[in-house]
Protein backbone atom coordinates (compact mmCIF):
# COMPACT_ATOMS: atom_id res chain seq x y z
CA UNK A 1 0.00 0.00 0.00
CA UNK A 2 1.57 3.46 -0.65
CA UNK A 3 2.20 5.75 2.23
CA UNK A 4 -0.74 7.96 3.91
CA UNK A 5 -1.35 11.23 3.10
CA UNK A 6 -1.09 14.65 4.71
CA UNK A 7 -4.07 16.59 5.42
CA UNK A 8 -3.23 19.44 2.88
CA UNK A 9 -2.63 16.71 0.57
CA UNK A 10 -6.03 15.22 1.22
CA UNK A 11 -7.74 18.63 0.62
CA UNK A 12 -5.72 19.36 -2.57
CA UNK A 13 -6.79 15.84 -4.10
CA UNK A 14 -10.17 16.36 -3.85
CA UNK A 15 -10.31 19.98 -4.90
CA UNK A 16 -8.67 18.90 -7.78
CA UNK A 17 -10.79 15.60 -8.29
CA UNK A 18 -8.12 13.36 -8.30
CA UNK A 19 -7.46 9.99 -5.89
CA UNK A 20 -4.21 11.84 -4.58
CA UNK A 21 -1.31 14.36 -5.09
CA UNK A 22 1.83 14.26 -4.44
CA UNK A 23 4.31 17.38 -3.59
CA UNK A 24 5.41 18.99 -6.96
CA UNK A 25 2.34 17.95 -8.70
CA UNK A 26 0.45 20.91 -10.63
CA UNK A 27 -2.98 20.78 -9.97
CA UNK A 28 -6.11 22.82 -11.38
CA UNK A 29 -7.96 23.14 -7.80
CA UNK A 30 -11.60 23.85 -7.21
CA UNK A 31 -11.71 27.11 -4.52
CA UNK A 32 -14.46 26.31 -1.41
CA UNK A 33 -14.68 30.01 -0.50
CA UNK A 34 -12.63 33.00 -1.92
CA UNK A 35 -11.76 36.19 0.31
CA UNK A 36 -10.95 39.85 -0.31
CA UNK A 37 -10.56 43.15 1.52
CA UNK A 38 -9.40 46.65 0.13
CA UNK A 39 -7.44 44.72 -2.43
CA UNK A 40 -10.91 43.95 -4.16
CA UNK A 41 -10.40 47.63 -5.97
CA UNK A 42 -7.60 45.74 -7.87
CA UNK A 43 -9.07 42.27 -8.29
CA UNK A 44 -12.02 44.17 -9.80
CA UNK A 45 -9.58 45.89 -12.29
CA UNK A 46 -8.04 42.76 -13.70
CA UNK A 47 -11.56 41.31 -13.26
CA UNK A 48 -12.64 43.79 -16.33
CA UNK A 49 -9.80 43.40 -18.01
CA UNK A 50 -10.36 40.00 -18.41
CA UNK A 51 -13.69 40.76 -20.25
CA UNK A 52 -15.59 38.88 -17.16
CA UNK A 53 -19.19 39.91 -16.66
CA UNK A 54 -20.12 37.35 -14.29
CA UNK A 55 -18.91 36.27 -10.53
CA UNK A 56 -18.60 32.37 -10.63
CA UNK A 57 -20.42 31.69 -7.53
CA UNK A 58 -21.39 34.47 -5.70
CA UNK A 59 -21.81 32.04 -2.06
CA UNK A 60 -18.33 31.50 -2.42
CA UNK A 61 -16.86 35.22 -2.71
CA UNK A 62 -16.88 37.37 0.93
CA UNK A 63 -15.59 40.73 0.78
CA UNK A 64 -14.73 42.69 4.20
CA UNK A 65 -13.38 45.85 4.65
CA UNK A 66 -10.65 45.88 6.85
CA UNK A 67 -7.14 47.99 6.20
CA UNK A 68 -8.63 51.05 5.98
CA UNK A 69 -11.57 51.25 8.34
CA UNK A 70 -13.37 53.37 8.57
CA UNK A 71 -12.07 55.11 5.41
CA UNK A 72 -8.99 57.60 6.26
CA UNK A 73 -8.47 59.53 3.40
CA UNK A 74 -9.94 60.48 0.26
CA UNK A 75 -8.08 57.69 -1.45
CA UNK A 76 -9.16 54.69 0.81
CA UNK A 77 -12.92 55.60 0.69
CA UNK A 78 -12.57 55.66 -3.29
CA UNK A 79 -11.41 52.04 -2.80
CA UNK A 80 -14.26 51.73 -0.59
CA UNK A 81 -16.64 53.17 -3.29
CA UNK A 82 -15.12 51.01 -5.84
CA UNK A 83 -15.93 48.11 -4.19
CA UNK A 84 -19.59 48.44 -2.89
CA UNK A 85 -20.03 49.48 -6.67
CA UNK A 86 -18.89 46.31 -7.54
CA UNK A 87 -20.77 44.42 -4.67
CA UNK A 88 -24.05 45.62 -5.74
CA UNK A 89 -23.39 45.00 -9.53
CA UNK A 90 -22.66 41.35 -8.87
CA UNK A 91 -25.48 41.11 -6.15
CA UNK A 92 -22.57 39.78 -3.58
CA UNK A 93 -24.34 39.17 -0.59
CA UNK A 94 -21.60 38.37 1.89
CA UNK A 95 -19.69 41.76 2.00
CA UNK A 96 -19.19 43.52 5.44
CA UNK A 97 -18.93 46.83 5.06
CA UNK A 98 -17.29 49.36 8.02
CA UNK A 99 -19.24 48.52 11.15
CA UNK A 100 -20.52 44.95 10.16
CA UNK A 101 -16.90 42.90 10.25
CA UNK A 102 -13.47 43.29 11.00
CA UNK A 103 -10.32 42.32 10.41
CA UNK A 104 -11.07 39.59 6.95
CA UNK A 105 -8.71 36.81 8.94
CA UNK A 106 -10.58 36.97 11.99
CA UNK A 107 -14.32 36.91 10.18
CA UNK A 108 -13.50 34.02 8.33
CA UNK A 109 -12.70 32.25 11.66
CA UNK A 110 -15.67 33.39 13.88
CA UNK A 111 -18.58 34.02 11.60
CA UNK A 112 -18.36 30.33 10.27
CA UNK A 113 -16.90 30.94 6.99
CA UNK A 114 -13.94 28.29 6.59
CA UNK A 115 -14.52 24.83 7.91
CA UNK A 116 -11.97 21.96 8.15
CA UNK A 117 -11.21 20.02 5.25
CA UNK A 118 -11.75 23.76 2.65
CA UNK A 119 -9.52 24.98 0.16
CA UNK A 120 -9.65 28.51 1.05
CA UNK A 121 -7.71 31.55 -0.98
CA UNK A 122 -7.69 34.81 -0.22
CA UNK A 123 -6.06 37.91 -1.95
CA UNK A 124 -3.85 38.92 1.45
CA UNK A 125 -0.81 37.03 2.57
CA UNK A 126 -2.07 36.25 6.21
CA UNK A 127 -4.82 33.85 4.68
CA UNK A 128 -3.38 30.92 6.31
CA UNK A 129 -4.61 32.25 9.46
CA UNK A 130 -7.71 29.79 8.73
CA UNK A 131 -5.73 27.05 8.48
CA UNK A 132 -5.81 26.63 12.42
CA UNK A 133 -9.32 24.90 11.72
CA UNK A 134 -8.40 22.50 9.57
CA UNK A 135 -8.57 24.66 6.00
CA UNK A 136 -5.82 24.45 3.27
CA UNK A 137 -6.04 28.15 3.28
CA UNK A 138 -3.73 30.58 1.32
CA UNK A 139 -2.78 33.96 0.04
CA UNK A 140 -3.21 34.97 -3.74
CA UNK A 141 -2.72 37.94 -6.03
CA UNK A 142 -5.12 40.57 -7.03
CA UNK A 143 -5.05 39.40 -11.02
CA UNK A 144 -5.01 35.46 -9.70
CA UNK A 145 -8.39 36.36 -7.16
CA UNK A 146 -9.66 37.67 -10.49
CA UNK A 147 -9.57 34.56 -12.06
CA UNK A 148 -10.99 32.56 -9.16
CA UNK A 149 -13.30 35.30 -9.65
CA UNK A 150 -14.16 34.49 -13.12
CA UNK A 151 -13.71 30.64 -13.13
CA UNK A 152 -13.76 29.79 -9.28
CA UNK A 153 -10.64 27.67 -10.08
CA UNK A 154 -6.73 28.20 -9.73
CA UNK A 155 -3.42 26.00 -10.57
CA UNK A 156 -1.48 25.37 -7.31
CA UNK A 157 1.38 23.41 -6.90
CA UNK A 158 1.44 20.81 -4.07
CA UNK A 159 3.74 22.20 -1.47
CA UNK A 160 6.06 19.70 0.57
CA UNK A 161 5.12 19.30 4.27
CA UNK A 162 6.90 20.78 6.99
CA UNK A 163 5.77 18.83 10.14
CA UNK A 164 6.43 21.02 13.12
CA UNK A 165 6.01 19.00 16.02
CA UNK A 166 5.36 20.84 19.63
CA UNK A 167 6.04 19.60 23.43
CA UNK A 168 5.77 20.88 26.59
CA UNK A 169 3.23 22.78 28.06
CA UNK A 170 2.32 26.62 27.90
CA UNK A 171 3.09 28.70 30.99
CA UNK A 172 1.12 31.02 33.15
CA UNK A 173 0.93 34.69 30.67
CA UNK A 174 2.26 32.89 27.48
CA UNK A 175 0.61 32.87 24.09
CA UNK A 176 0.66 30.69 21.11
CA UNK A 177 2.69 34.23 19.95
CA UNK A 178 5.84 33.05 21.92
CA UNK A 179 5.31 29.72 20.68
CA UNK A 180 5.48 30.89 16.81
CA UNK A 181 7.99 33.37 17.30
CA UNK A 182 10.24 30.39 19.03
CA UNK A 183 9.99 28.84 16.04
CA UNK A 184 10.09 31.83 13.76
CA UNK A 185 13.78 32.39 15.27
CA UNK A 186 14.79 29.28 14.57
CA UNK A 187 13.44 28.16 10.83
CA UNK A 188 14.11 31.39 9.75
CA UNK A 189 11.87 33.79 7.69
CA UNK A 190 12.40 31.64 4.40
CA UNK A 191 12.71 28.41 6.55
CA UNK A 192 9.90 27.08 5.10
CA UNK A 193 9.39 28.56 1.33
CA UNK A 194 6.69 27.12 -0.39
CA UNK A 195 5.64 24.29 2.16
CA UNK A 196 2.56 23.67 4.34
CA UNK A 197 3.73 23.77 7.80
CA UNK A 198 1.71 21.52 9.82
CA UNK A 199 1.71 21.89 13.84
CA UNK A 200 1.17 18.95 15.98
CA UNK A 201 1.83 17.55 18.87
CA UNK A 202 0.92 17.70 22.96
CA UNK A 203 1.26 21.24 22.93
CA UNK A 204 -1.32 22.14 20.12
CA UNK A 205 -4.01 19.80 21.10
CA UNK A 206 -3.74 21.65 24.69
CA UNK A 207 -3.87 25.04 23.61
CA UNK A 208 -7.06 27.10 22.51
CA UNK A 209 -8.33 27.84 18.82
CA UNK A 210 -6.71 31.50 19.57
CA UNK A 211 -3.25 30.52 20.16
CA UNK A 212 -3.33 28.09 17.06
CA UNK A 213 -4.74 30.97 14.40
CA UNK A 214 -1.94 33.18 16.47
CA UNK A 215 0.46 30.32 14.77
CA UNK A 216 -1.12 29.67 11.52
CA UNK A 217 -1.23 33.59 10.72
CA UNK A 218 2.48 33.79 11.24
CA UNK A 219 3.50 30.52 9.14
CA UNK A 220 2.99 33.16 6.55
CA UNK A 221 6.02 35.04 7.91
CA UNK A 222 8.87 31.77 7.41
CA UNK A 223 7.21 31.97 3.60
CA UNK A 224 5.16 29.00 3.82
CA UNK A 225 2.23 28.55 1.44
CA UNK A 226 0.23 27.43 4.19
CA UNK A 227 0.15 26.76 8.00
CA UNK A 228 -2.60 23.98 8.91
CA UNK A 229 -3.58 21.99 12.31
CA UNK A 230 -5.73 19.07 11.68
CA UNK A 231 -9.27 19.78 13.43
CA UNK A 232 -9.63 17.96 17.02
CA UNK A 233 -12.61 18.17 19.43
CA UNK A 234 -11.59 22.10 20.02
CA UNK A 235 -12.53 22.49 16.69
CA UNK A 236 -15.30 21.19 16.56
CA UNK A 237 -16.48 22.99 20.17
CA UNK A 238 -15.36 26.33 18.32
CA UNK A 239 -17.29 25.42 15.25
CA UNK A 240 -20.57 23.75 17.02
CA UNK A 241 -22.35 27.14 16.53
CA UNK A 242 -22.46 27.66 13.03
CA UNK A 243 -24.54 24.13 13.17
CA UNK A 244 -22.67 23.68 9.77
CA UNK A 245 -21.53 20.16 8.53
CA UNK A 246 -18.51 18.70 7.06
CA UNK A 247 -16.08 16.55 7.17
CA UNK A 248 -12.96 16.37 9.80
CA UNK A 249 -10.03 15.56 7.45
CA UNK A 250 -7.13 14.55 9.40
CA UNK A 251 -3.50 13.51 8.32
CA UNK A 252 -2.50 10.14 7.99
CA UNK A 253 -0.81 8.26 10.68
CA UNK A 254 1.68 7.21 8.25
CA UNK A 255 2.03 10.37 5.78
CA UNK A 256 5.10 11.78 4.43
CA UNK A 257 6.84 14.92 5.85
CA UNK A 258 10.10 16.32 4.14
CA UNK A 259 11.45 17.49 7.02
CA UNK A 260 10.30 17.84 10.93
CA UNK A 261 11.35 19.75 13.61
CA UNK A 262 11.19 19.28 17.41
CA UNK A 263 10.39 22.54 20.16
CA UNK A 264 9.79 22.17 23.55
CA UNK A 265 8.53 24.69 24.84
CA UNK A 266 8.63 23.72 28.50
CA UNK A 267 10.49 26.72 30.69
CA UNK A 268 9.98 28.83 27.07
CA UNK A 269 10.65 32.59 28.24
CA UNK A 270 8.06 35.31 26.95
CA UNK A 271 9.37 36.11 23.13
CA UNK A 272 10.04 38.88 21.45
CA UNK A 273 10.81 39.27 17.57
CA UNK A 274 13.83 42.73 17.21
CA UNK A 275 13.67 45.28 14.70
CA UNK A 276 13.64 44.67 11.33
CA UNK A 277 13.06 41.04 10.62
CA UNK A 278 10.34 38.96 12.07
CA UNK A 279 13.02 35.68 12.82
CA UNK A 280 14.92 38.50 15.09
CA UNK A 281 13.84 37.10 18.36
CA UNK A 282 15.20 36.91 21.34
CA UNK A 283 14.03 36.09 24.62
CA UNK A 284 12.48 38.85 26.82
CA UNK A 285 15.03 38.86 29.50
CA UNK A 286 17.77 39.91 26.73
CA UNK A 287 15.91 42.93 26.24
CA UNK A 288 15.75 44.87 29.49
CA UNK A 289 15.90 48.39 29.59
CA UNK A 290 14.64 48.85 25.97
CA UNK A 291 12.20 51.78 25.83
CA UNK A 292 8.96 51.38 23.75
CA UNK A 293 7.00 55.00 23.11
CA UNK A 294 4.02 53.52 21.90
CA UNK A 295 2.26 49.81 23.04
CA UNK A 296 -0.43 48.17 19.85
CA UNK A 297 -3.14 45.57 21.03
CA UNK A 298 -4.63 44.26 17.77
CA UNK A 299 -4.26 43.02 14.27
CA UNK A 300 -5.35 39.29 12.82
CA UNK A 301 -2.63 37.95 15.14
CA UNK A 302 -3.47 38.87 18.44
CA UNK A 303 -6.65 41.03 18.72
CA UNK A 304 -9.34 38.11 20.25
CA UNK A 305 -11.13 38.79 22.95
CA UNK A 306 -8.87 36.77 24.66
CA UNK A 307 -5.62 38.73 23.73
CA UNK A 308 -7.78 41.05 25.21
CA UNK A 309 -8.95 39.75 28.65
CA UNK A 310 -5.08 39.20 28.63
CA UNK A 311 -4.34 42.53 28.53
CA UNK A 312 -6.60 43.71 31.12
CA UNK A 313 -5.43 41.46 33.45
CA UNK A 314 -2.25 43.15 33.44
CA UNK A 315 -3.57 46.65 33.43
CA UNK A 316 -6.17 46.88 35.75
CA UNK A 317 -6.00 48.99 38.45
CA UNK A 318 -2.62 50.15 36.75
CA UNK A 319 -1.91 52.79 34.85
CA UNK A 320 0.14 52.96 31.74
CA UNK A 321 3.67 55.10 31.83
CA UNK A 322 3.45 58.68 31.10
CA UNK A 323 6.11 58.00 27.80
CA UNK A 324 3.73 55.64 26.21
CA UNK A 325 0.48 55.59 24.27
CA UNK A 326 -1.32 52.52 24.11
CA UNK A 327 -3.94 51.73 21.22
CA UNK A 328 -6.26 48.86 21.22
CA UNK A 329 -7.75 47.70 18.18
CA UNK A 330 -10.23 44.92 18.77
CA UNK A 331 -10.16 42.90 15.31
CA UNK A 332 -13.72 42.25 14.89
CA UNK A 333 -17.01 44.69 15.93
CA UNK A 334 -18.13 41.35 17.44
CA UNK A 335 -14.68 41.15 20.00
CA UNK A 336 -15.48 45.25 20.66
CA UNK A 337 -18.47 44.29 21.63
CA UNK A 338 -17.99 41.45 24.06
CA UNK A 339 -14.67 43.34 25.52
CA UNK A 340 -17.31 46.21 26.39
CA UNK A 341 -19.75 44.06 27.84
CA UNK A 342 -17.26 42.61 29.77
CA UNK A 343 -15.93 45.33 31.07
CA UNK A 344 -12.64 45.30 29.51
CA UNK A 345 -12.90 49.14 28.18
CA UNK A 346 -13.20 50.15 31.90
CA UNK A 347 -9.92 48.62 32.45
CA UNK A 348 -8.03 50.04 29.29
CA UNK A 349 -9.45 53.51 29.64
CA UNK A 350 -8.75 54.04 33.15
CA UNK A 351 -5.28 52.81 32.75
CA UNK A 352 -5.12 55.02 29.87
CA UNK A 353 -5.24 53.44 26.73
CA UNK A 354 -7.20 54.55 23.58
CA UNK A 355 -9.37 51.90 22.17
CA UNK A 356 -9.82 52.46 18.51
CA UNK A 357 -12.48 50.61 15.79
CA UNK A 358 -11.50 47.04 14.59
CA UNK A 359 -9.28 48.10 11.97
CA UNK A 360 -5.51 46.95 10.46
CA UNK A 361 -4.42 50.36 11.41
CA UNK A 362 -1.19 50.63 12.49
CA UNK A 363 -0.01 47.36 12.00
CA UNK A 364 0.81 47.87 8.38
CA UNK A 365 1.27 51.32 8.16
CA UNK A 366 -2.02 52.20 7.13
CA UNK A 367 -3.70 54.86 9.98
CA UNK A 368 -4.65 55.32 13.75
CA UNK A 369 -0.88 54.87 15.21
CA UNK A 370 1.89 55.99 13.36
CA UNK A 371 5.41 56.44 14.97
CA UNK A 372 7.57 59.19 14.12
CA UNK A 373 11.56 58.71 13.54
CA UNK A 374 13.49 57.36 16.52
CA UNK A 375 10.27 56.40 18.23
CA UNK A 376 9.53 52.38 19.28
CA UNK A 377 6.34 50.38 19.21
CA UNK A 378 5.76 46.94 20.82
CA UNK A 379 3.34 45.46 18.96
CA UNK A 380 0.69 42.02 18.93
CA UNK A 381 1.19 42.48 14.89
CA UNK A 382 3.03 39.88 13.16
CA UNK A 383 6.13 42.50 11.17
CA UNK A 384 8.57 44.93 11.95
CA UNK A 385 10.16 45.45 8.56
CA UNK A 386 11.55 48.96 8.42
CA UNK A 387 8.47 51.58 7.99
CA UNK A 388 5.94 49.00 8.92
CA UNK A 389 4.32 51.10 11.14
CA UNK A 390 5.18 54.62 10.48
CA UNK A 391 8.79 56.26 9.28
CA UNK A 392 11.82 54.09 8.15
CA UNK A 393 13.75 55.23 11.27
CA UNK A 394 10.95 54.10 13.70
CA UNK A 395 11.04 50.46 15.46
CA UNK A 396 8.73 47.79 16.07
CA UNK A 397 9.27 44.69 18.63
CA UNK A 398 6.64 42.14 18.17
CA UNK A 399 5.23 40.24 21.06
CA UNK A 400 2.25 38.81 22.92
CA UNK A 401 -0.53 40.72 24.44
CA UNK A 402 0.78 39.90 27.82
CA UNK A 403 3.84 41.40 27.07
CA UNK A 404 2.61 44.52 24.98
CA UNK A 405 0.43 45.24 28.09
CA UNK A 406 3.30 44.33 30.79
CA UNK A 407 6.32 46.89 28.84
CA UNK A 408 3.27 49.44 28.06
CA UNK A 409 3.37 49.85 32.03
CA UNK A 410 6.49 50.34 32.45
CA UNK A 411 7.25 52.31 29.15
CA UNK A 412 10.23 49.90 28.66
CA UNK A 413 10.27 46.21 27.48
CA UNK A 414 8.99 44.37 30.48
CA UNK A 415 8.54 39.97 31.43
CA UNK A 416 4.38 40.12 32.26
CA UNK A 417 5.71 37.54 34.42
CA UNK A 418 7.09 40.06 36.54
CA UNK A 419 4.15 42.58 36.91
CA UNK B 1 6.95 34.10 -27.99
CA UNK B 2 10.14 36.39 -27.46
CA UNK B 3 11.91 34.28 -24.90
CA UNK B 4 15.60 36.19 -24.76
CA UNK B 5 15.68 39.55 -23.16
CA UNK B 6 19.08 41.53 -21.95
CA UNK B 7 19.44 44.42 -20.26
CA UNK B 8 22.17 45.46 -17.25
CA UNK B 9 21.78 43.81 -14.18
CA UNK B 10 20.53 46.28 -10.46
CA UNK B 11 21.84 43.84 -7.37
CA UNK B 12 19.91 43.72 -4.48
CA UNK B 13 20.24 41.64 -0.78
CA UNK B 14 18.43 38.70 0.74
CA UNK B 15 14.65 39.24 2.00
CA UNK B 16 14.06 42.03 -0.23
CA UNK B 17 9.93 42.54 1.12
CA UNK B 18 7.69 44.20 -0.86
CA UNK B 19 7.28 46.94 1.56
CA UNK B 20 10.79 47.58 0.72
CA UNK B 21 9.58 47.18 -3.03
CA UNK B 22 6.39 49.47 -3.00
CA UNK B 23 6.20 51.06 0.66
CA UNK B 24 2.92 51.22 1.97
CA UNK B 25 2.24 55.22 2.01
CA UNK B 26 1.84 54.70 -2.00
CA UNK B 27 -0.99 51.39 -1.60
CA UNK B 28 -3.53 52.98 -2.70
CA UNK B 29 -2.39 54.39 -6.14
CA UNK B 30 -3.81 52.77 -8.93
CA UNK B 31 -1.74 54.19 -11.56
CA UNK B 32 1.34 51.44 -11.96
CA UNK B 33 3.86 54.70 -13.89
CA UNK B 34 2.91 56.78 -10.16
CA UNK B 35 4.22 53.45 -8.17
CA UNK B 36 6.71 52.99 -10.68
CA UNK B 37 8.47 56.29 -9.24
CA UNK B 38 8.39 54.96 -5.66
CA UNK B 39 10.23 51.40 -6.49
CA UNK B 40 12.84 50.49 -3.98
CA UNK B 41 13.14 53.79 -2.40
CA UNK B 42 13.86 52.80 1.20
CA UNK B 43 15.90 50.33 0.07
CA UNK B 44 18.12 52.17 -3.14
CA UNK B 45 16.80 55.81 -3.84
CA UNK B 46 18.74 55.88 -6.98
CA UNK B 47 16.89 53.08 -8.52
CA UNK B 48 13.42 54.60 -9.24
CA UNK B 49 15.27 57.72 -11.22
CA UNK B 50 17.77 54.97 -12.86
CA UNK B 51 16.20 51.99 -13.68
CA UNK B 52 15.78 51.62 -17.59
CA UNK B 53 13.79 49.54 -19.89
CA UNK B 54 15.13 45.83 -20.06
CA UNK B 55 17.10 46.18 -17.24
CA UNK B 56 17.19 42.85 -14.99
CA UNK B 57 17.06 42.61 -11.20
CA UNK B 58 19.69 39.73 -9.56
CA UNK B 59 18.94 39.15 -5.74
CA UNK B 60 19.54 36.84 -3.02
CA UNK B 61 16.95 34.59 -0.88
CA UNK B 62 13.60 34.78 -0.67
CA UNK B 63 12.41 37.94 -2.88
CA UNK B 64 9.44 39.50 -2.64
CA UNK B 65 8.64 38.20 0.96
CA UNK B 66 6.18 39.94 2.95
CA UNK B 67 2.53 41.46 2.08
CA UNK B 68 0.81 39.67 -1.04
CA UNK B 69 0.13 43.02 -2.59
CA UNK B 70 0.97 42.86 -6.20
CA UNK B 71 1.77 46.50 -6.35
CA UNK B 72 5.38 44.99 -6.09
CA UNK B 73 5.97 43.08 -9.33
CA UNK B 74 3.25 45.76 -10.70
CA UNK B 75 5.67 48.93 -10.03
CA UNK B 76 8.52 46.97 -11.12
CA UNK B 77 7.31 46.39 -14.96
CA UNK B 78 6.24 49.81 -15.19
CA UNK B 79 9.16 50.77 -13.90
CA UNK B 80 11.20 49.21 -17.21
CA UNK B 81 12.58 45.64 -15.16
CA UNK B 82 12.33 42.55 -17.90
CA UNK B 83 13.27 40.31 -15.12
CA UNK B 84 13.91 38.96 -11.89
CA UNK B 85 16.61 36.35 -11.16
CA UNK B 86 16.94 35.34 -7.29
CA UNK B 87 17.97 32.88 -5.25
CA UNK B 88 14.62 31.83 -4.17
CA UNK B 89 11.07 33.55 -4.23
CA UNK B 90 8.67 34.11 -1.66
CA UNK B 91 5.60 32.73 -3.17
CA UNK B 92 3.03 35.12 -3.73
CA UNK B 93 6.00 37.13 -5.48
CA UNK B 94 6.77 34.43 -7.74
CA UNK B 95 3.01 33.63 -8.80
CA UNK B 96 2.14 37.21 -8.68
CA UNK B 97 5.31 38.26 -11.58
CA UNK B 98 4.22 35.21 -13.55
CA UNK B 99 0.30 36.57 -13.94
CA UNK B 100 1.72 40.04 -15.12
CA UNK B 101 4.06 38.80 -17.51
CA UNK B 102 6.70 39.53 -15.08
CA UNK B 103 9.03 36.39 -16.03
CA UNK B 104 11.12 35.52 -12.68
CA UNK B 105 13.97 32.92 -12.46
CA UNK B 106 15.62 30.75 -9.69
CA UNK B 107 19.47 30.82 -9.88
CA UNK B 108 21.43 30.11 -6.82
CA UNK B 109 24.65 31.44 -8.28
CA UNK B 110 24.31 34.20 -10.32
CA UNK B 111 24.24 36.77 -7.85
CA UNK B 112 28.17 35.92 -6.79
CA UNK B 113 29.14 35.99 -10.48
CA UNK B 114 27.62 39.26 -11.81
CA UNK B 115 28.53 43.17 -11.30
CA UNK B 116 26.18 45.68 -10.66
CA UNK B 117 25.60 47.36 -14.17
CA UNK B 118 27.13 44.60 -16.47
CA UNK B 119 24.76 43.68 -19.47
CA UNK B 120 23.04 39.90 -19.67
CA UNK B 121 20.84 37.63 -21.65
CA UNK B 122 18.70 35.54 -20.50
CA UNK B 123 16.17 32.50 -22.45
CA UNK B 124 13.24 32.37 -20.41
CA UNK B 125 12.32 29.62 -22.69
CA UNK B 126 15.43 27.56 -21.95
CA UNK B 127 16.07 29.00 -18.68
CA UNK B 128 19.55 29.90 -19.57
CA UNK B 129 21.51 33.39 -18.53
CA UNK B 130 24.52 34.31 -20.34
CA UNK B 131 27.29 36.71 -18.62
CA UNK B 132 29.16 39.26 -20.09
CA UNK B 133 32.20 37.24 -20.40
CA UNK B 134 29.86 34.72 -22.56
CA UNK B 135 30.01 32.56 -19.57
CA UNK B 136 25.99 30.16 -20.11
CA UNK B 137 24.14 29.77 -16.28
CA UNK B 138 21.44 27.04 -16.16
CA UNK B 139 18.86 27.96 -14.04
CA UNK B 140 15.55 25.71 -12.91
CA UNK B 141 13.43 25.86 -16.45
CA UNK B 142 9.86 27.45 -15.70
CA UNK B 143 7.17 25.06 -15.46
CA UNK B 144 4.76 24.09 -18.72
CA UNK B 145 1.89 26.14 -17.00
CA UNK B 146 4.06 28.77 -16.25
CA UNK B 147 5.42 29.49 -19.33
CA UNK B 148 1.67 29.28 -20.84
CA UNK B 149 0.74 31.94 -18.95
CA UNK B 150 3.57 33.86 -19.81
CA UNK B 151 3.37 33.05 -23.04
CA UNK B 152 -0.09 34.76 -23.15
CA UNK B 153 1.25 38.16 -21.89
CA UNK B 154 -0.18 37.48 -18.24
CA UNK B 155 -2.77 35.97 -17.00
CA UNK B 156 -5.47 38.15 -17.59
CA UNK B 157 -4.87 37.64 -21.13
CA UNK B 158 -5.12 33.59 -20.48
CA UNK B 159 -8.68 33.75 -18.83
CA UNK B 160 -9.56 36.14 -21.59
CA UNK B 161 -9.03 33.67 -23.74
CA UNK B 162 -10.60 30.66 -21.55
CA UNK B 163 -13.78 33.09 -21.47
CA UNK B 164 -14.69 33.92 -24.70
CA UNK B 165 -13.54 30.31 -25.92
CA UNK B 166 -16.37 29.05 -23.57
CA UNK B 167 -18.53 32.02 -24.79
S1 LIG C 1 -4.05 43.13 10.69
FE1 LIG C 1 -2.09 43.54 9.74
S2 LIG C 1 -1.31 41.57 9.09
FE2 LIG C 1 -3.49 41.31 9.56
S3 LIG C 1 -4.51 41.57 7.59
FE3 LIG C 1 -4.46 43.56 8.57
S4 LIG C 1 -2.58 44.54 7.80
FE4 LIG C 1 -2.43 42.37 7.36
Amino acid sequence: MSAGATLSEKILARASGRESVRPGDIVDAKVDLAMSHEACTFVIKSFKEMGAKKIWDKDKIVIILDHWVPASDVKSASLHKTIRDFVNEQGIDNFLDVGRGGIAHQILAEDGWVLPGMLVVGSDSHTPTAGALGAFATGIGFTEMAAVFALGELWLKVPENLRVIMDGSMGPRMDGKDIILKVIGQLKVDGAIYKAIEFTGPTVDSIGISHRLTMCNMATEMGAKTGIISPDAKTEEYLAWTGKEYEAVRSDEDAVYQEERNFDITDLEPQVACPSNVDNVKGVSELKGVKVHQAFLGSCTNGRIEDLRAAAEILKGEKIHKDVRMIVMPASQKIYHQAMKEGLFDIFLESKATICAPSCGPCFGGHGGMLAAGEACISSTNRNFVARMGHPESFVYLASPWTVAASALYGEITDPRSV
Amino acid sequence: METTLSGRIWKFGDNVNTDDITPSPYLTITDPSELAKHVMENLNPEFAGGVQKGDIIVAGRNFGCGSSREHAPVALKAAGVSLVVARTFARIFYRNAINLGLPVLESQELIDLVEEGEEIQADIGKGEITLSSGKIIKTNPLPENVLGILEAGGLINKVRRILEAGE
